[in-house]
């Protein structure tokens, strides 16, 4: 009796044993030299597979990584944590990649930004775009209707009270992807330890804007002038600041006549960023970009 | 004289793919180019004939003295499952572009019922091991001459001008079904 389940336990299991034996010796004699490092670079990839890094998977990254196609620092949400282990495994230099977050680059609220027409369509960025460039007046700020939002995939875009979306810096991976969906282009990836923006991204003169915006950037250059770190430049009737060069200290803020540039309201570590600019000011110019 | 019969009926007369309709799922998957389909229909050749070989001696050496008959099945698919690992493992080394380009049809040849058919319609049958190992040869070789004829079909079809509602899989089925009537002409033969 007991023999009729003793004895196909073990007929299996050997059969099992012999098979995978076979493998094991195969795998050694067949294994395909290249791979050794995908598999390690793999697994210190996130495994989210989000396609943030414009591969179809962290599979695919990690080959990439490996044949040399993306670089060490090619997943955008692990940040510089993953990057560093990457690069051990790669033994290649990770480089400084701060950690970065998505910001909405507008300021045209549901009270600052009046509209000139409803929108009725799809509940879509993108089609409102295509319907006479959509409800507001601006031609260049946020359309409003959430299209970042439905396409967060980390809850890290939730859609403000006045018709703007939130970004919650810290949930933020930077995958990039409200990047892409949205039609204006009013989100940007910027370092989590900037907090000092110009939240317009019109180009239109500034009789203009002010008749689309009532907090949109002109184009005075104040900030420009009052800037202690020279971070902030205008061009094209449009302030853009240099995060390298920003340390943060919101003159440029209290300056701007309009309310175009905003400070964050949330606290990044005092010292690291008065200490890092300062060096980097200098340096940094003729290395990055 | 046998065993050219066997020859006979497993390509033609009892054909996996078209008149027992095994196997359809990488039919269908794997034949939208002639390359693909004909590098599956290598992976199949060798799986079928080797798995043909190796469970009759699974069969007779180890389940029927033991008396395990039941057992068929699952000591079948271990045998498959890892045959066809090693194909896979042989063809990732020997040829990475036929290795993507199959995809994951190659990990689903472990589950292609058309193998697993094979081997116990050959235990059914009574044949001998060289029996089993012509009807297993067979079969795959049915199996690569319906699924590379249908490759070239439907590489013609794309190029047609097909109503939208039937274009992709629906005129693929029906072209396969065509066949199927078409392959019926060969059931006389034997």
């Amino acid at each position: 009796m007991i023999n009729a389940i003793i004895t196909p336990v073990v007929v299996m299991g050997l059969l099992g044993l012999v098979f995978g034996g076979i493998l094991a010796f195969a795998s050694q004699k067949l294994a395909v030299p290249q791979d050794e490092r995908v598999p390690k670079v793999r697994a210190k990839l996130p495994g989210a597979n989000c396609g943030g890094c414009g591969f179809p998977g962290c599979d695919a990254l990690a080959a990439a990584i490996v044949s040399g196609e993306a670089p060490v620092n090619g997943c955008p949400v692990g940040g510089a944590k993953v990057a560093e282990a990457v690069a051990e495994v790669m033994g290649a230099d990770a480089g400084a990649t701060e950690p970065m977050a998505a910001r909405v680059l507008c300021n045209g609220d549901c009270e600052k930004a009046p509209r000139r027409a409803d929108y009725y369509g799809i509940a879509d960025c993108r089609e409102a775009v295509i319907a006479n460039g959509g409800p507001k007046t601006c031609r260049f700020g946020c359309i409003g209707l959430g299209t970042c939002v439905k396409n967060c995939a980390f809850d890290a875009l939730t859609m403000g009270e006045n018709g703007l979306p939130v970004v919650k810096v810290d949930a933020c991976t930077s995958c990039g992807k409200c990047v892409d969906v949205c039609p204006r282009s009013v989100i940007e990836l910027i370092p989590k330890n900037s907090i000092v923006h110009v939240n317009c991204r019109s180009k239109e003169k500034g009789k203009i804007v002010r008749t689309a915006c009532s907090a949109g950037c002109i184009g005075c250059k104040a900030c420009e002038k009052v800037c202690p770190a020279g971070a902030i430049t205008v061009t094209d009737n449009l302030a853009r600041i240099d995060y390298e060069k920003c340390i943060n200290c919101g003159a440029c803020v209290r300056k701007c006549p309009t309310g175009a540039l905003v400070k964050e309201d949330r606290v990044v570590p005092r010292k690291k960023l008065i200490k890092k600019p300062k060096p980097d000011a200098d340096d940094s110019e003729n290395i990055t970009e | 004289m046998k065993i050219f019969t066997i020859l006979v009926a497993g390509i033609f007369v009892n054909n996996y793919l078209l008149s027992r309709f095994l196997g359809i799922c990488s039919f269908l998957g794997v034949s939208k180019k002639l390359d693909t389909s004909i590098g599956m229909s290598a992976a199949v050749v060798f799986v079928m004939t080797l798995a043909s070989a190796i469970t009759y001696v699974v069969q007779y050496a180890i389940l029927n003295p033991l008396g395990l008959q039941y057992l068929q099945t699952i000591a079948f698919i271990v045998v498959i499952a890892s045959l066809v690992q090693l194909v896979e493992m042989f063809i990732k080394k020997t040829s990475p572009s036929l290795y993507m380009a199959l995809g994951v049809y190659l990990p689903l040849i472990t589950t292609n019922c058309a193998v697993l058919g094979v081997t116990i319609l050959n235990i059914q049958s009574g044949y001998t091991f060289i029996e089993s190992v012509v009807s297993g040869a067979a079969g795959a070789l049915g199996y690569s001459l319906a699924i590379i004829l249908f490759a070239a079909i439907r590489e013609r079809q794309e190029l047609n001008d097909t109503p939208d509602v039937l274009e992709g899989f629906p005129t693929a089925l029906i072209s396969a079904s065509l066949m199927a009537i078409a392959f019926l002409g060969f059931s006389g033969m034997i």
